[in-house]
């Protein structure tokens, strides 16, 4: 993969996700600057959403993020009921609509799975062997939120 | 009153689309997590507006929305997914659905596309 094509991939899914908060009236994401994660250590927050990525492209993307923000962002969608099963059910949803939204850029053959959603325990989080994993700090107010784009 | 379905695998949008209709004259019939029990769903309840998603467990929106057309032939369809690509609307429009909001949306956004579906 060329360098600008690494670049334009990792913009598809920072703009995804801008756009997400954008929708829900959480302006001002910061968008921190991108780096290289070992794929034997990933990093999770409190919940994390996992995308399995097949066809054109391989391997997976994941949203992961703190309990408070999956909270904030449960209330900015009118829903009161801030439950673990409520959270664990977004995270998921986040992460299928950053992982859906980038077909915009790398069409139909772009197959993503439905999402597998973590607590904790980042030893649950396979990342594929021999595939630069990306991630994306976010930032949206105090909270931190991370996209790691794992693709061949 | 119009008779809505709704077709998630997430609950969190499940119960957002049923919020955003509770304050539009839509009265939720039925929900369902996926195709399968969807296509349950609507032999019981015949709606007349359908809002389904694409990525589902078991039976995904493109294999279930010919069948619920079939079932439901007053019922309009309107697929929310964050597939965002044209094929994907393209096709689902082919295989029975009437309109396509892409996720993620804001109340007013589904407001407008379930009126425009409506009127159709």
């Amino acid at each position: 993969m060329s360098k600008n094509l690494e670049q334009d991939t990792i913009e598809v899914f920072i703009n995804s996700l801008a756009h997400f908060y954008q929708q829900l009236g959480l302006d001002e994401v910061e968008i921190g600057v991108p780096y290289l994660l070992d794929s034997n250590h990933p990093i999770v927050e409190d919940y994390t959403g996992i995308i399995g990525i097949s066809g054109r492209r391989k391997g997976c993307v994941y949203y992961t993020c703190p309990q408070a923000l999956l909270s904030y962002i449960l209330l900015a969608m009118g829903e009161k009921d801030v439950t673990t099963d409520h959270l664990c059910d977004l995270v998921g949803e986040i992460a299928n609509t950053i992982a859906g939204n980038a077909r915009q850029a790398f069409g139909a053959e772009f197959m993503i799975s439905v999402p597998v959603v973590i607590k904790g325990e980042p030893e649950k989080v396979s990342l594929p062997k021999n595939t630069r994993c990306v991630v994306i700090p976010t930032k949206w107010k105090f909270y931190q939120s991370i996209i790691v784009v794992a693709l061949e | 009153m119009k008779r809505l379905m709704i077709v998630d695998d997430s609950m969190v949008i499940r119960r957002r689309i049923s919020r955003t209709h509770g304050l539009d004259g839509y009265a939720v019939v039925g929900t369902a997590e996926d195709g399968i029990n969807a296509i349950e769903v609507a032999r019981e309840t015949q709606p007349d507006m359908i809002t389904i998603d694409l990525t589902m467990p078991n039976m995904d929106g493109p294999e279930a929305i010919p069948v619920l057309a079939s079932l439901c032939p007053q019922a309009r369809i309107l697929v929310v997914s964050a597939l965002s690509d044209k094929a994907t609307a393209i096709g689902a429009l082919a295989s029975g659905a009437h309109g396509f909001l892409c996720k993620p949306f804001t109340d007013q956004e589904l407001r407008d596309a379930l009126l425009e579906l409506a009127q159709d």
